[in-house]
């Protein structure tokens, strides 16, 4: 249904559609209007799931992982500060292998203390083993909801999943969208059966037990190769919601616009709304944007990327010390892809090494708020013709 | 003769623990149809070490301070489902739930979980080699809290985390002791009966960082109730009431057994007896007055 909504009631909306049983949270700016909607749903009998008011995001986090394990549908939302405190069991409920979906309202990290939009928060988490999705719009961040349900719930992944949207550039602006009809929510998404053991006094099992050397490194490992392998599954929700809905977006890992130019910038998010209008008045660049930083689309950035002269990457984001994080592992795909041609999936074919590897520069921009325009973006093209590969520069 | 009890044996405890003890008892009154969850300390590393687990009911462990929290989840799912008899126990040492996962339980009480929530109080960080808690009590000598020229052990009182879950407005509080199992058996299966959120406070011995004798836990564990230095009580629905009433131990018999207080001097000794005393007499007084807990709140 065409209607006009704020981006976070549309992800209470999409939320609700997939009916989750257990729903914790914890309020954090930008994320709060959609835990007020869904809370809201409940008070008005239109959303039929436990919700518990937890008194953290720790808590929160926690809650829906013991609702998960008991073998239900489970949901959560968080940002930035509240996010860094999942930190721990964030690591957990990937290694619990519990598919767990939760939206991030993208906000910058303190100190100093900020609530305006970067991708900080979610960065810093990249390593804990949870899929990251970044939506570049509000109808993204509705179908995404969608698809991350049943990408987790897959049996071949089951992993949790984090749908990244930018904090008030998307959760805060209102426009028309497509809210999915129920009945077709339902034939996309089955109910969730989980396919192992849960918490059930029937069948008494015990998870997340204490694991010494000689088994932990394997449990490590069956999460990267889950993980890896939950590509196939985010193409395959990308697809499938196409062919149902009409809308998809680019393979469901990355999503090329006018590609075809010398220069490509890779970015992730709202920013490459900007970065299209930008790139449409200009001959010289293209876009690729990055849809799914966990699992990384190495594969699809080796091949899309080769030829090129010049890659340039935004991040919205730092590693400090360093560069962003994007751009050192853009950087890295394409070294391997040099050295070697084998293919760093053992899913897919071999790809083909880049015929000449590209130079490859960083820019960060956008930190807490700060606003990319157009404008930006130009400048950032005519100065990565000028920089020399490996060269980040900050977008004050 | 194979076990019949729901923590099975072959676990990875010290000689004469008391945690074990304590969980024996406490899943001997519980039953069969709980789920357990369990906060990262002893008793979760030593009884499921991978690909082994002496939990006979299904059990969860996911960090140290969130056990409460997971409960609280699993509670809310199994109503879901429609079941309204599984029954949930959130479990954790002193560190797991009086401080590192106090805010945990602290949330769970107020939100009026349909829970158990148990503390399996060993008064230390005992898992990580007997750190001071905020069970501690005063004059003991833990390895960061240790006796020395400028040290008696610990300056502070002990946590009174029952007292606090009280104050919570809890329908069922309880303080127990595995030397009292009767009475420990009884207040779980009462806790069990209430619905709405239970917490249990169980002082559990630990011969490795009380630097007592294995043999003697369930001497010591009864000598601290004898002596006063843990009240058995119960605290239904805001009323008071002590389940043992009979001290005929002096503080310095309770402590003598136990090498954590061995530094302490007699004029030290003495203010804990005179601390034991007083607050014996508080809670005889309370006890007597009828005075509300949940009420006065």
């Amino acid at each position: 249904m065409r209607t006009v909504l704020e981006g976070s009631r549309a992800v209470a909306e999409a939320v609700a559609l997939c009916e989750p049983k257990v729903i914790a949270a914890y309020p954090i700016t930008p994320q709060t209007h959609i835990v007020e909607d869904l809370a809201k749903m409940k008070s008005d009998g239109k959303l039929k799931a436990e919700y518990i008011e937890s008194e953290s995001e720790f808590s929160a986090l926690s809650s829906i992982i013991g609702a998960s394990a008991t073998g239900v549908r489970v949901y959560t939302a968080t940002s930035s500060q509240g996010l860094a405190l999942m930190h721990e069991v964030l690591f957990a409920s990937a290694g619990l292998r519990l598919p767990l979906v939760m939206t991030v309202a993208n906000r910058a990290l303190s100190a100093p203390l900020n609530i305006w939009n970067d991708q900080q928060d979610s960065i810093s988490e990249r390593d804990s083993g949870w899929i990251q999705i970044y939506v570049e719009t509000n109808q993204e961040a509705i179908d995404s909801h969608i698809h991350a349900f049943k990408i987790a719930e897959n049996s071949k992944v089951l992993l949790p999943i984090m749908v990244c949207m930018d904090g008030f550039f998307l959760t805060h602006t209102t426009e028309p969208l497509d809210v999915p009809e129920k009945k077709d929510i339902d034939k996309f998404l089955p109910g969730y059966v989980p396919k192992y053991s849960t918490l059930d006094p029937k069948n008494p099992k015990s998870i997340g037990s204490f694991v010494y050397p000689q088994f932990y490194i394997n449990a490590r490992n069956d999460i990267d190769v889950a993980l890896k392998n939950s590509a196939e599954a985010i193409k395959e929700a990308n697809r499938d919601f196409g062919k149902a809905f009409g809308r998809s977006y680019g393979d469901g890992l990355i999503e090329e616009y006018k590609n075809d130019k010398k220069i490509t910038i890779i970015a992730m998010g709202s920013v490459c709304g900007a970065i299209r209008d930008a790139i449409d008045l200009r001959k010289d660049a293209g876009l690729l944007r990055v849809r799914t930083y966990r699992p990384f689309p190495r594969d699809d950035l080796i091949k899309k990327l080769s030829g090129k002269s010049t890659v340039l990457v935004l991040d919205k984001a730092v590693s400090l010390g360093n560069s962003g994080a994007l751009f050192s592992e853009v950087r890295d795909a394409l070294y391997s892809a040099k050295k070697s041609s084998r293919s760093a999936s053992r899913n897919s074919k071999p790809s083909e090494p880049c015929s000449e590897k590209p130079k490859v520069v960083g820019f960060i921009a956008g930190l807490g708020g700060k606003d990319i325009t157009t404008k930006d973006i130009n400048k950032m093209i005519d100065s990565a013709k000028k920089m020399k590969d490996g060269e980040t520069e900050w977008f004050e | 003769m194979p076990s019949t009890d729901l923590l099975a044996p072959g676990h990875r405890t010290c000689a004469g623990c008391g945690p074990a003890i304590t969980i024996r008892e406490v899943l001997r009154a519980a039953g069969p149809d709980i789920i357990v969850c369990e906060a990262t300390g002893c008793m979760e590393v030593t009884t499921t070490p991978y690909p082994e687990s002496s939990w006979k009911v299904p059990w969860i462990h996911v960090t140290f301070e969130n056990a409460a929290s997971v409960a609280s989840g699993v509670k809310a799912a199994l109503r879901t489902q429609g079941n309204d008899h599984t029954q949930v126990i959130a479990l954790g040492g002193d560190g797991g739930m009086v401080d590192i996962g106090f805010a945990a339980v602290s949330g769970a009480l107020e939100r009026n979980e349909d829970i158990l929530i148990i503390t399996y109080d060993n008064e230390a960080y005992a898992n990580t080699g007997v750190q001071r808690s905020g069970a501690t009590p005063f004059g003991a000598s833990t390895t960061t809290s240790p006796a020395g020229e400028d040290s008696i052990g610990k300056p502070e009182w002990k946590k009174n985390l029952p007292m606090i879950a009280a104050a919570h407005g809890c329908k069922y509080v309880a303080t127990a002791s595995p030397a009292f199992a009767a009475d420990l058996q009884n207040k779980i299966k009462k806790a069990l009966s209430i619905k709405g959120v239970k917490y249990m406070h169980i002082l559990a011995p630990c011969p490795i960082g009380w630097r007592s004798d294995s043999s003697q836990t369930i001497q010591i564990a009864k000598a601290a109730v004898q002596s006063g230095m843990w009240v058995l009580y119960e605290i239904e629905n805001g009323n008071f009431k002590r389940t043992f009433t009979q001290k005929t131990k002096t503080v310095k018999e309770y402590l003598t057994p136990q090498g954590r207080f061995k530094h302490l001097k007699d004029e030290q000794i003495a203010k804990m007896q005179e601390h034991v005393d007083n607050t014996w007499k508080e809670l005889e007084n309370l006890e007597k007055s009828g005075v509300n807990l949940v009420r006065i709140l």
